[in-house]
């Protein structure tokens, strides 16, 4: 097979840090070639400079494309010769169809003028390709993002790709879309589409990659063939040492009933006859960390946002104790009076103001807290934020930084500060490592234990099995919005809990929410 | 340590803060130059009349500016000061002339129709979530028409000496110097001393906490610059007729809006909700009530304003307050504010109004016709906004 793309020695600055060091990086034709890397590492960077994002010349190193030396001036530059980067934000256009996606840019045209009736025939015939049953006049906005995915690698098909680069492609898919997806990637590599994906599950990786290359802080560590690639090697070479436990070790040690929610319903905001929450009950003890599994788009995150000051949903129904007393949970802030707290699944959007630095997003849930009589005390407020980034080891050179700044890991902690402050007894974290790179995963479990050995009550919504199973003490199992179950440590393990899934989704029929799969 | 690049490396990190009073300094500078040597006649710009004047003429664009800051960080706009101040106007002058009420009453019922309005502008944006933009727009127009209905056409006035001391009045000497004014000049002493006392505080803190610190260079620079500008403005003024009204109530409202926006858990909210609303809602901020808030102290701030114009023009004009929403919009965004919310600062407000102020007066000294007045002007808020842009990118 012949090399289609090298990279040699790709070195890239930015003021104060050297994001690049001499990166290595080769790619046969027709293979799948995965790379992998903690956050931070470089691998973004790497494939900007590779599709031309940053043009040549403002990057050391040589770039050798299909035997030539490639000097891209820009992503059009870099197109034209077929090399496609999808991103992981998807960029499609929400409110056109998937035809004027496909082509935006890129249009079928005689002299300025769309060619509509070809556009369409086209787009139905890139959409057999990636096996997506919709019609081509169909608005984007209304898909899931599993869908949105396979429009994104159809709209690469119709500029005659060559190189298909896919940033962590699955991270936002739920399990059976992820599959879909692997499964396209090894169709087109069939048809002689040669692949880079960026991503940060190993189990897929090893299921597509042909071969793998590790970065590690700017440089690149190895490059394994698929005979080789094993988890433990993987992770080895990534956090740069042997990662024996991934979950750390905790001695649990759960105490009386903290937080009861009891006959809890959840009408859909918009569409009112739709119920999303379907009688839920579950029980939070002392000093324990209670798992929610559950497909994507089952109903956790609405289950958990209802019940903090009912900020999803309309018709909220049911009763929320503490420690035994029925508390009003109707507001945000009664919610967090009452000893709740709860850490958003999307930090940027949700959880942060970016644009502000460190202290103010620490103290935010509680001004009062570093107040007196309505008058801030910034001494006190500085103190509280300078605590709370040596405890939970927030890397950054002081509590003045931006939190735009930071890296995801060090930008969840402060998300976490932010409720610690607050003093909850129980702490709803959703999807808390989502995003984040392995080492800083491994912080944030060590914090979650360190939170259930004070006596809290931790509750873990996650969409990775591996990581509820390390964590939890219990698991309870969500599917369409009811709780089927709860599964002890002990009984709990992935096929149990899919299981369970499955066999509910059988039984209640054809799912009745539009994200059907 | 190598002093030299400490000094250039914090100006290139802190342009933006420093960069308006240099471009405030600049443009008077320029003025003072181009009316002494530039004419055949020579004026001294900087003569006691002229500061007072700065003053007298700007006071309702940087009390508007006040305001429109708020709810500039808070995300929103409000289009309709300018009418409103016009329509408060006329009330104040409606209740003086027409029902004979005292200045002391009239004050207070005027400010409270203001703060009524931006209350009913506040509900529909806060409350039902319509674009404020669209909201103020209408009132704009609105509080145009109302204003013109309740003067029918014509203006009201002229009004008693008290009511129009709110504008041209000056405070008393209660020293009895007399000439120059004593208590103006003791007023003056205290605020320099207040000035440097509060910027004193401020480094130890920021040293306490480790924070990037001004180098001590820049730091007594900026001071120097600043209380010598209030000494020089102090004296004018004091060789003048003394401190106007106004400007106590300029710098009694500058003072409590920098307090307000920097050290109260109601100001750091708002600027919270401006950055990220959906967070701060799941932080426990209540955000549609804050919203409403900056409108109603966005009107109660017109009212202000609509009374010391009217005061100022001796009578309620169906023409007053046009353009003032673009005034204090512009001043906003020159001193600094985000066009998306989230930041700005009072002080930068106050600097973008007076570059804004001396530049008219500067440009109608020079005899520049209102045509060339307008195009300079668009194009100082233009590239006030591209520097800060590109300070941002760079």
């Amino acid at each position: 097979m012949a090399t289609l793309l090298e990279m040699r020695a790709i070195t890239k600055t930015f003021p104060g840090v050297r994001a690049l060091d001499h990166v290595n990086l080769a790619v046969e034709e027709g293979e799948i070639h995965a790379i992998c890397g903690e956050n931070g590492a470089g691998k973004s960077t790497l494939m900007k400079v590779l599709s031309g994002v940053y043009p040549h010349g403002s990057y050391d190193g040589e770039i050798f494309y299909d035997g030539q030396l490639l000097q891209n001036r820009s992503i059009r530059d870099s197109e034209h010769k077929g090399i496609i980067i999808i991103h992981q934000e998807l960029a499609l256009v929400p409110l056109l169809s998937i035809a004027e996606n496909i082509f935006v840019g890129n249009e079928v045209a005689r002299r300025g003028v769309i060619d509509w009736p070809l556009a369409f025939r086209k787009t139905e015939g890139l959409l057999r390709k990636v096996g997506l049953a919709e019609a081509p006049g169909t608005i984007v906005g209304k898909l899931g993002v599993g869908k949105q995915q396979l429009i994104e690698i159809a709209k690469a098909l119709a500029k005659d790709v060559r190189l298909l680069i896919l940033d962590e492609p699955t991270a936002a898919l739920q399990e059976n879309d992820s599959a879909k997806l692997l499964d396209l990637m090894l169709e087109l590599k069939a048809q002689g589409v040669t692949q880079i994906i960026i991503s940060h599950k190993l189990n897929e990786i090893s299921r597509v990659a042909d071969r793998i290359t590790v970065i590690r802080d700017g440089t690149s560590v190895s490059t394994l063939d698929k005979a080789e690639i094993s988890e433990d090697r993987i992770i080895r070479d990534m956090v740069g040492r042997d990662m024996a436990h991934r979950y750390p070790d905790r001695v649990s040690n759960p105490g009386e009933v903290l937080m009861e929610v009891e006959g809890w319903n959840v009408w859909h905001p918009e569409q009112t006859d739709r119920q999303v929450i379907r009688n839920a009950a579950f029980t939070v003890r002392k000093g324990e960390i209670v798992g929610i599994a559950g497909l994507m788009g089952t109903g956790r995150t609405e289950l958990a946002m209802s019940i903090f000051g009912r900020s999803y949903g309309r018709n909220v129904q049911g009763t929320v104790r503490m420690q035994g007393r029925v508390v009003d949970t109707s507001t945000v802030q009664k919610a967090v009076a009452a000893g709740i707290s709860y850490v958003t699944e999307d930090r940027k959007a949700l959880g942060l103001v970016l644009e502000e630095p460190i202290v103010r997003n620490v103290t935010l849930a509680n001004l009062v807290g570093v107040s007196r009589r309505g008058v801030l005390d910034k001494r006190r407020e500085t103190t509280v934020a300078e605590d709370y980034r040596k405890a939970l080891a927030i890397r950054t050179p002081g509590v003045q930084q931006k939190v735009v700044n930071l890296s995801g890991g060090n930008q969840q902690k402060v998300v976490l500060a932010k409720w610690l402050f607050t003093d909850p007894q129980v702490l709803i974290l959703d999807e808390p490592t989502r995003g984040i790179d392995v080492g800083a995963k491994f912080e944030i479990y060590q914090i979650m234990n360190d939170l259930a050995a004070q006596g809290r009550g931790v509750v873990m919504i996650s969409s990775e099995m591996p990581e509820l199973l390390g964590m939890c003490d219990r698991i309870y199992v969500m599917n369409e919005g009811r709780i089927l179950g709860e599964l002890s440590k002990a009984e709990a393990d992935q096929e149990k809990i899919m299981a369970m899934i499955i066999r509910d989704a059988g039984k209640s029929g054809p799912a009745n929410n539009g994200e059907a799969a | 340590m190598a002093q030299e690049k400490g000094i250039g490396a914090h100006l290139g990190g802190h342009l933006r803060e420093n960069g308006m009073l240099v471009a405030l300094v600049v443009i008077v500078v320029f003025f003072t130059m181009v009316l002494r040597f530039g004419l055949d006649k020579p004026v001294d710009f900087l003569q006691p009349l002229n500061i007072t004047n700065i003053f007298l003429q700007n006071g309702h664009v940087i009390i508007l500016a006040l305001g429109m800051l708020l709810v500039i960080v808070s995300g929103h706009i409000d289009l309709s000061v300018g009418s409103v101040a016009a329509f408060t106007g006329a009330v104040a002058a409606w209740m003086t002339v027409s029902l004979g009420l005292p200045f002391w009453l009239v004050i207070p019922l005027t400010l409270m129709v203001g703060g009524l309005i931006g209350a009913i502008q506040g509900y529909w944006v806060a409350y039902w979530r319509i674009p404020s933009f669209i909201v103020t727009l209408a009132g704009m127009m609105v509080f145009r028409g109302a204003t013109m209905w309740m003067l029918g056409g014509q203006n009201i006035g002229p009004f008693p000496k008290a009511f129009q001391g709110l504008s041209s009045g000056f405070i008393p000497d209660l020293t009895g110097i007399g000439k120059p004014h004593g208590l103006t000049l003791i007023l003056i002493a205290v605020a320099i001393a207040a000035q440097l006392w509060i910027g004193w505080r401020a480094r130890a803190r920021d040293a306490e906490f480790g924070m990037a610190q001004e180098p001590m260079g820049v730091f007594i620079g900026r001071n120097a610059v600043v209380a010598a500008a209030i000494a020089f403005v102090g004296w004018q003024l004091a060789s003048f007729r003394g401190l106007p009204n106004v400007m106590v109530v300029l710098v009694v409202l500058t003072v409590f809006y920098a307090f307000f926006t920097e050290n109260t858990v109601t100001g750091r909210r708002i600027y919270a909700l401006g950055g990220n609303e959906k967070a701060a809602k799941l932080s426990g901020i209540r955000t549609d009530r804050l919203v409403f808030l900056c409108f109603v102290n966005m009107g109660v701030l017109a009212a202000l304003a609509g009374m010391i114009v009217t005061a100022r023009l001796n009578s309620a004009t169906p023409k007053a307050g046009v353009g003032f929403e673009l005034d204090a919009i512009a001043s906003v965004f020159i001193g600094g504010a985000s066009m998306t919310g989230g930041s700005g600062r009072i002080v930068g407000v106050v600097i973008g109004a007076l570059i804004m102020g001396v530049m008219n007066m500067g440009m109608s000294m020079l005899s520049i016709g209102s045509d060339y007045q307008q195009m300079i002007k668009g194009l100082v808020l233009l590239v006030a906004v591209i520097f800060d842009v590109y300070n941002k990118n760079k």
